[in-house]
């Protein structure tokens, strides 16, 4: 990189150097009328060469930073569709580096070859339909087959999650990502509603729904097994954020009110990644790629990607939610109670008649904010 | 018949007595209606917004590619926004980048390029009088500076101008608890573009109906220069979308002030739990990107328009393709309006209609290339003369190439759902828009500057301009391809929360940084020629350029009505360069078919006989002298 900078700071130096010295000509001799009108002169000479100088140094300027900052492109791919989106990448990319460089190359060089020269004329050529048909069609074709196999990609990755997909929760807010796990009985994520959202319960868990018994968050870490389709929930609780898992090649935006959804699946776990790319201090990570607000650069939460059984096993030590706060317990209907009385202890087990989680918030807003 | 001649007459007769009393100097150059002076207004005005809108960008580039610096030295301007630890607030930072796009694409590039070449240049190149009216179009300069004052004055309030990204996309912008930005900053935000928005139709309706009703004698659809083409399209365009993004703005205030939940559902935010339901974000988005996807043409076409008459001129030969050239402008035009939706293929929108987007998106894809094939031939085996203006004109096709090719790789939604929103996207619309529009709003100011001011720009300059800023803009966007493939999103305040981002490309940083401050320098040499040459330029001749266009027949500085006596006629098309046994190496529209028997084409022989029935018609030039 270091080199490049050199490079171009050269160049930049050259180039300031050549101006100067014919500004200095320039300013010396009297513009002659001559060379006012017609540019047939030294400065169209210049400008002309330049533009081939620029061509030859551009391109070996690009071809140098592009080697140079090619071990950073598109981090190791762990999931098979960003394999398939990578490879279509670099042949697309190969496709219109081509056609840049070509018609980089031929609009300087033509700048250059039909500069103009005292008595000559240019061509008259207005027209010529069957050039403007070839490049019309061809560009067209080739342009057709890229959106054709990018079509076919996309279609397979939008598809519907297969039914033996893991689901998990990712919900954004301000400034951090809270994760929601479906629990290692019904293995059922459990309904949610933004107004049940307090301190505790920020991902708004329904406790009237018995699915949501043994659900269990976490704001530190996302576990998913590895091999194995996971069926990401994505949700937002204030405003719009956007899931990035860049070396899974999953995106997709968190709306507030639309919950969306991303499935993939990781086939390198975290180890694996340390070992492959030599870095032991290699974590997979998730960040937000839409605009969200002061803390939008920093959104980090890290992804842990584990073969199924310590995945199985990591799942199993968490703590439903439910049994960390049993004083949720008054929100489960009288017919259920029975059902989550596992997940309590015994004293909360029965009804009380705390303070609800609402009229607290009620407090804390008012008072403060959060800016 | 004899009622409307009369009338017409009396109206001359006023108008001529008019003319005899000199008019104040607010009539002249503050509220004017001479569309030549409200040209000037508007690039003056754009000039300045430009200054404002890209020192921006070099001072979060600052803060991007040397995180440490000690910014203390930006406190007597920035005040506050330097926190203690003499960094850049990063919730100014978000505030900058969003008033760097807003700056740049409306006030910079849609108002200062279409604002001041439309105006300027309709009415002298299909020979017209004035504009159509030239009370709205005075009236629309001004709903424009009212528009920049409301922006200008949200920069220094308190709570800091509008943060939310220039696409202000809600329920970021529609909760001020949401952040600082979406406070009074953005109120203001929304007010100014509404104001904007009016300015924008007044403007449009007015070159649109200037280009349709008052083109001169003979001027037919089939004579108008590019430029003009290209300025019709970019009204319609304007005139069909701009109210779309008006709604978007009024649906939003309502969400903001009134209650309403347009774009707002379930939402929880500081400790509370808003009532509103039903709403969707999404809309907004759609509402926004139904204007913001035109807006990228309403900032090319003028651009492309600029650039053909350009080419033409200084290759000396007439335009490869004229017809095809409409033809993709007019598909472009067309197009523009069904691809909005590729700027949302990763929010959750059904992914059936994204497939439909990526398949019209590859399509405007031609257009473009057979446009940009088209600059490409014109210039083979012309006789090219590198005024600054023909420089810039090669400079933007390269950019529009650069910048092109990578839409792409955007427009295919798989490729997409990595790029998305990473400095990719930033590079690919930088160079494809930002940098070839303004391009080609410096090669018309080069070009027009004789017409405009009278006198002509220093060339010498403009070379050493040209050179340090084609380089220094290649130098800021080509390595942000690199970051962006790379995985490093947009509007982040700094790369060190993640370990993908936090070790690398820190070298590279620095040199966009510094090749900004390079290509941001180098604007002050162009700065100087304007200034300096509008006073103290060589005096220019009627046709500096010696081009066709109707505008170089007017007198040098010409005066209200632009023509002295009768406005000519056009017989031919604007790009007869180089024809083949022609005395010189142009011929200008207004000299007829029949002056010219040595050059002329078989066809255009039969055309002489038509020349009779051109100057007979007196449509739009009533009176024979200017009022």
């Amino acid at each position: 990189m270091v080199y490049i900078v050199g490079l171009l700071a050269v160049i930049f130096l050259a180039l300031a150097a050549l101006v100067v010295s014919r500004m200095a000509a320039v300013v010396r001799g009297v513009n002659g009328p001559e060379e006012e009108n017609s540019y047939t002169g030294y400065s169209n000479k210049i400008n002309g060469a330049m533009f081939l100088v620029f061509l030859v140094l551009g391109t070996i300027a690009a071809t140098w930073s592009f080697l140079h900052s090619t071990q950073y492109f598109l981090p190791e791919a762990a999931s098979p569709h960003g394999r398939r989106t990578d490879s279509l990448f670099w042949i697309c990319m190969a496709i219109v580096t081509a056609a840049f460089l070509i018609t980089n190359a031929v609009l300087f060089i033509f700048s250059y070859m039909y500069q103009a020269k005292k008595g000559y004329k240019a061509a008259y050529y207005p027209e010529n339909h069957k050039l403007e048909l070839i490049w019309t069609v061809i560009p067209a074709i080739v342009m057709a087959i890229m959106v054709f196999t990018g079509w076919r990609a996309w279609r397979d990755i939008m598809s519907e999650a297969p039914a033996n997909a893991q689901e998990v929760e990712i919900v954004g807010k301000q400034f951090n990502w809270i994760v929601r796990y479906p629990g290692v009985d019904d293995n059922k994520l459990g309904n949610f509603n933004y107004k049940l959202i307090d301190n505790n319960n920020d991902t708004g868990i329904d406790f009237s729904d018995e699915k949501a018994f043994d659900d269990f968050t976490s704001t530190t870490e996302l576990h998913i097994p590895v091999g194995k389709p996971i069926a990401l929930k994505i949700r937002a609780r204030d405003v719009l954020h956007s899931v990035f898992i860049p070396h899974l090649r999953v995106k997709m935006d968190a709306v507030p009110g639309m919950p969306t959804r991303f499935w993939f699946v990781a086939d390198k776990t975290t180890e694996q990644m340390k070992n492959e790319l030599n870095n032991q201090d290699f974590t997979y990570e998730i960040a937000c790629t839409e605009i969200c607000g002061r803390g939008h650069f920093s959104m980090r939460i890290r992804l842990i990607v584990e073969d199924e059984e310590s995945w199985k096993k990591w799942c199993a030590e968490q703590k439903p939610l439910l049994t960390s706060f049993p004083e949720y317990a008054s929100r489960i209907p009288a017919n259920l109670k029975a059902k989550a009385a596992k997940y309590l202890p015994a004293d909360a087990a029965a009804p009380s008649d705390s303070t609800t989680a609402s009229t607290e918030q009620g407090g804390v807003s008012a008072s403060v904010s959060l800016r | 018949m004899a009622t409307v001649e009369t009338n017409l007459a009396t109206t001359a007769h006023i108008a001529e007595h008019e003319h005899h009393e000199p008019q104040s100097f607010i009539r002249t150059y503050v509220f004017s209606e001479d569309h030549k002076t409200i040209a000037k207004q508007y690039l003056i005005t754009g000039i300045v917004w430009a200054i404002i809108g890209i020192s921006m960008s070099v001072i979060f580039r600052l803060q991007l590619g040397f995180p440490d610096m000690n910014l203390s030295f930006l406190k007597p301007i920035l005040g506050t926004w330097i926190n203690e630890s003499n960094k850049l607030d990063p919730n100014f930072y978000l505030a900058l980048v969003t008033m760097h796009g807003t700056i740049m694409v409306f006030f910079v590039l849609t108002a200062g390029l279409s604002g001041t070449f439309s105006n300027f240049l309709i009415p002298l190149q299909v020979g017209a009088r004035d504009m159509a009216s030239g009370f709205l179009n005075m009236l629309s300069y001004w709903f424009f500076f009212l528009a920049g004052l409301l922006m200008f004055v949200s920069l220094f309030i308190e709570t800091g101008p509008a943060a939310g990204g220039w696409v202000i996309y809600p329920p970021l912008s529609a909760l001020p608890q949401a952040h600082i930005g979406s406070e009074l900053g953005m109120t203001l935000w929304l007010s100014s573009m509404a104001l904007f928005i009016v300015s924008q139709l007044l403007g449009g309706i007015n070159y649109i109906t200037t280009v349709i009703n008052l083109r001169t004698r003979g001027m037919s659809f089939s004579k108008l220069p590019l430029t003009i083409w290209a300025f019709f399209l970019t009204a319609v365009l304007g005139l069909i979308s701009f109210p779309v993004l008006l709604s978007a703005a009024l649906l939003l205030i309502f969400d903001r002030s009134f209650g309403t939940s347009f774009y707002l559902s379930e939402i929880y935010i500081n400790g509370e739990a808003l009532p509103n339901v039903g709403g969707s974000p999404i809309l907004f988005q759609h509402l926004f990107w139904f204007l913001g996807h035109p807006e990228v043409y309403i900032v090319m076409l003028p651009a492309l328009g600029i650039t053909s008459e350009i080419i033409a001129t200084n290759a000396r030969k007439p335009i490869f393709g004229y017809r095809a050239m409409i033809a993709s402008m007019m598909g472009i035009a067309f197009l523009a309006f069904i691809v909005w939706a590729h700027h949302m293929f990763v929010t959750g929108m059904n992914p059936f209609l994204g497939s439909i987007f990526m398949f019209l998106t590859l399509i405007i894809a031609v257009p473009s290339a057979v446009k940009a094939f088209n600059y490409i031939t014109t210039l083979w085996r012309g006789n090219i003369r590198f005024t600054p203006a023909m420089l810039f004109s090669i400079g933007l096709v390269s950019f529009f190439i650069s910048g092109g090719v990578t839409g792409l790789i955007l427009g295919n939604s798989a490729l997409d759902i990595q790029l998305h929103d990473t400095y990719f996207v930033v590079a690919h619309f930088h160079l494809v828009m930002g940098a070839s529009s303004a391009f080609g709003l410096l090669a018309g100011v080069y070009h027009w500057f004789p017409k405009m001011f009278g006198r002509m720009m220093n060339d010498k300059l403009g070379y050493v301009h040209f050179w340090m800023t084609f380089i220094g803009i290649y130098c800021v966007f080509f390595p942000m391809h690199y970051t962006g493939i790379a995985g490093f999103p947009r509007r982040y305040y700094a790369f060190t929360s993640y370990d993908y981002t936090k070790n690398i490309f820190a070298d590279m940083n620095s040199f966009i940084s510094i090749a900004a401050i390079f290509a941001f320098g180098s604007q002050f040499l162009f700065l100087y020629n304007f200034v300096y040459s509008m006073f103290w330029g060589k005096k220019a001749t009627q046709n500096p350029w010696k081009s066709n266009t109707l505008e170089w027949t007017a007198p040098i500085e010409p005066g209200h009505g632009n023509w002295p006596g009768e406005i000519p006629a056009v017989y031919r098309w604007p790009y007869d360069y180089s024809k083949p046994g022609a005395k010189d190496d142009f011929i200008p529209q207004n000299v007829p078919y029949s002056q010219t028997p040595e050059s002329n084409l078989p066809h255009e022989n039969e055309l002489i006989g038509l020349e009779k029935e051109i100057e007979a018609q007196n449509l739009n030039d009533q009176f024979k002298q200017p009022h």
